[in-house]
């Protein structure tokens, strides 16, 4: 059935189906497989709604979601409780200050500011972990993960012209 | 009223200030979880931890979702393994045969090794301990991040495994056991940001502690000494600390290109899809917490010293019966009623002193702590040691045997609390 513009969409639709995609893929990536010996590298997916759902339309029950959504990725990751939760509100942070300056834009400013964003959430755990483990993380495994992180930005793309005009509401 | 005659009706809230006010109030509960798990792990004692028991059950729900999930990727890896085993059959049989006529020479100075070894355990009384029984795991999910190295196993307490036994692959040490559920348990690796691992240099015999940052190399901190390390030189656990067993390989020393001393792990060479855990009880484990935890007692004065001293004097023994003719049993007595054994005597200077009996009664608690009422003189008596059995080996399992010049607490079988 498709879906008119002038039916209101529903929260469920645009937070919870793409959050419940986002942990769906984050435990299969984190499946134990290496090829040739080596280990895959591990995106970072809630960063594609972190800034997704603020440049898509604001909303009060994003940031929540994205604390639910960290704290999934805390304990299956066993980082410590927090460390996830707070550097995905801090992309989606720069993103929503971001959000006026993205408008009218080619889609190049906004993956300018989407690495922007995953630099700050990146910078944030990376302080959090030297805080709580007395060690400062590999810098290079960082780099890999941050390139793999920044490699999702097609999802965002996806997400954001799936969803911008879905509701006549987020105009 | 109306919703027309209300005073909201002309309010509105722009959107992206209230977005931004809820982001906020969401980061001021992420920064409370934050803080909140820092003093949550900063306790001593496991059992007080909230977090802990949430990540075991989380862990628990967990390690079936994942391992159905890592089903069709093992399939997979299975699938790509027996392809690559067909095509190159011929370069791995070189190589094994090459290997096989290495080990042959190996296996013939083994024999002789042990048999000298063995002739030195008995000559210097060396201990050798038990040895370590192992369960073994499937990997249904590995965490691979700069922030975090993590692996989730399908085996937890059911299995005997307790938080901190060592983990191992077929090549080396993978890592220790953080989180324990009945069915699953959570291993943090060696490459872990937060992971420490004491380990020794083979060959010089350094002591230092291997330190993960995320990467796939960690490094060595706190190496003393010059010239201690060399590139290629084998890395072991010491044992230090009583986390991990004694001489378990770890990898192999190397310097990077700014001159810092890493790891390059045995455990990386081979596959992940299987870990043996060592059910080995650390220092912490072996610790009994409560006890180390009772304040000390004051000191006996004598008269206490005295009491104390009378009651662990065995009584002395009992003098026949002896039923003279003529001499009446008093009525109501049984020919076979026990004879009372004398009581002690009482201390040949009395200590007019009223000092306070709790000292001794302590002392009879701590010794008899099943006993109810009045101590007896026996119950003072130090309890008859039970020693536990010690296993026979089993083939395959590992053995570790204690080196003269190693300075941290023994495993004793002969003792209560295990500690040499």
């Amino acid at each position: 059935m498709a879906r008119t513009p002038s039916r209101p969409l529903e929260p469920w639709r645009w937070l919870g189906v793409p959050a419940l995609i986002v942990i769906a893929l984050t435990v299969a990536i984190d499946a134990p497989i290496r090829l040739f010996t080596l280990a895959l590298p591990e995106p970072i997916f809630p960063m594609v709604l972190a800034f997704g759902w603020a440049i898509i339309r604001p909303s009060i029950l994003g940031p929540f979601i994205l604390v639910l959504v960290g704290l999934f990725l805390d304990l299956y990751c066993a980082t410590p409780l927090g460390l996830w939760p707070i550097s995905l509100l801090i992309a989606y942070g720069v993103a929503l200050i971001a959000r006026t300056l993205m408008v009218g834009q080619e889609t190049e400013v906004m993956g300018f500011y989407y690495a922007a964003s995953v630099l700050a959430a990146f910078a944030s755990a990376y302080t959090l972990v030297a805080i709580a483990g007395h060690g400062q993380p590999n810098l290079i495994a960082i780099l890999w993960q941050f390139a793999a992180t920044l490699a999702l930005f097609p999802f965002v793309l996806m997400l954001r012209n799936r969803f911008r005009d879905a509701d006549i509401r987020f105009r | 009223m109306a919703y027309r005659d209300s005073p909201f009706q002309e309010l509105k809230v722009p959107l992206t200030w209230t977005a931004g006010v809820a982001a906020v109030l969401a980061l001021a509960l992420a920064v409370f979880l934050f803080v909140s798990d820092r003093k949550d792990q900063a306790r001593v004692n496991a059992e007080a931890l909230g977090h802990a028991k949430v990540r075991a059950g989380f862990d628990g729900v967990l390690a079936p979702v994942s391992g159905v999930l890592a089903a069709p990727v093992r399939w997979v890896n299975d699938g790509a393994a027996s392809v690559g085993d067909y095509f190159f059959a011929v370069s791995q049989n070189r190589k094994l045969k090459k290997q096989v006529a290495e080990l042959q020479q190996v296996a013939v100075d083994d024999v002789a090794l042990k048999s000298l070894n063995r002739r030195y355990e008995e000559l210097l009384k060396l201990r050798t301990d038990p040895p370590i029984p192992m369960v073994t795991g499937r990997v249904v999910s590995d965490t691979r991040g700069p922030f975090s190295n993590a692996r989730l196993i399908d085996i937890g307490s059911d299995a005997g495994i307790k938080i901190g036994n060592p983990a191992m692959s077929e090549q080396g040490v993978v890592g220790r056991v953080v989180g324990v559920s009945p069915n699953a348990s959570r291993l943090l690796l060696l490459t872990d940001p937060e992971s420490r691992t004491p380990v020794l240099i083979d060959r010089s015999n350094a002591r230092a502690v291997l330190t993960g940052d995320g990467g796939p190399n960690p490094r060595l901190e706190y190496l003393r000494g010059r010239d201690v390390v060399h590139n290629g030189d084998r890395v072991l656990t010491s044992g230090d600390g009583g986390l991990y067993p004694r001489g378990l390989p770890v990898g192999v020393a190397e310097q990077d290109i700014r001159g810092v001393w890493r790891i390059r792990l045995y455990s990386d060479s081979g596959a992940i899809d299987f870990v043996r855990v060592l059910v080995f009880d650390d220092f912490s484990q072996m610790v009994d917490q409560a006890r180390l935890a009772e304040p000390a007692m004051p000191p006996l004065s004598a008269a206490d010293e005295a009491k104390v001293k009378a009651a662990e004097t065995p009584p002395p023994a009992a003098p026949p019966v002896v039923q003279p003719t003529g001499v009446p049993v008093p009525p109501g007595a049984p020919a076979s009623a026990p004879i009372a054994p004398p009581k002690a005597p009482p201390p040949q200077s009395p200590q007019p002193r009223s000092a306070p009996p709790q000292p001794v009664a302590r002392a009879a608690t701590r010794s008899a702590p099943a006993a109810s009422g009045p101590p007896a003189a026996g119950a003072l008596a130090k309890p008859p040691v039970k020693k536990p059995a010690k296993p026979k080996p089993k083939p395959g399992e590992y053995r570790r045997v204690h080196t003269p010049n190693e300075a941290l607490p023994q495993y004793d079988p002969n003792r209560p609390d295990g500690r040499g």
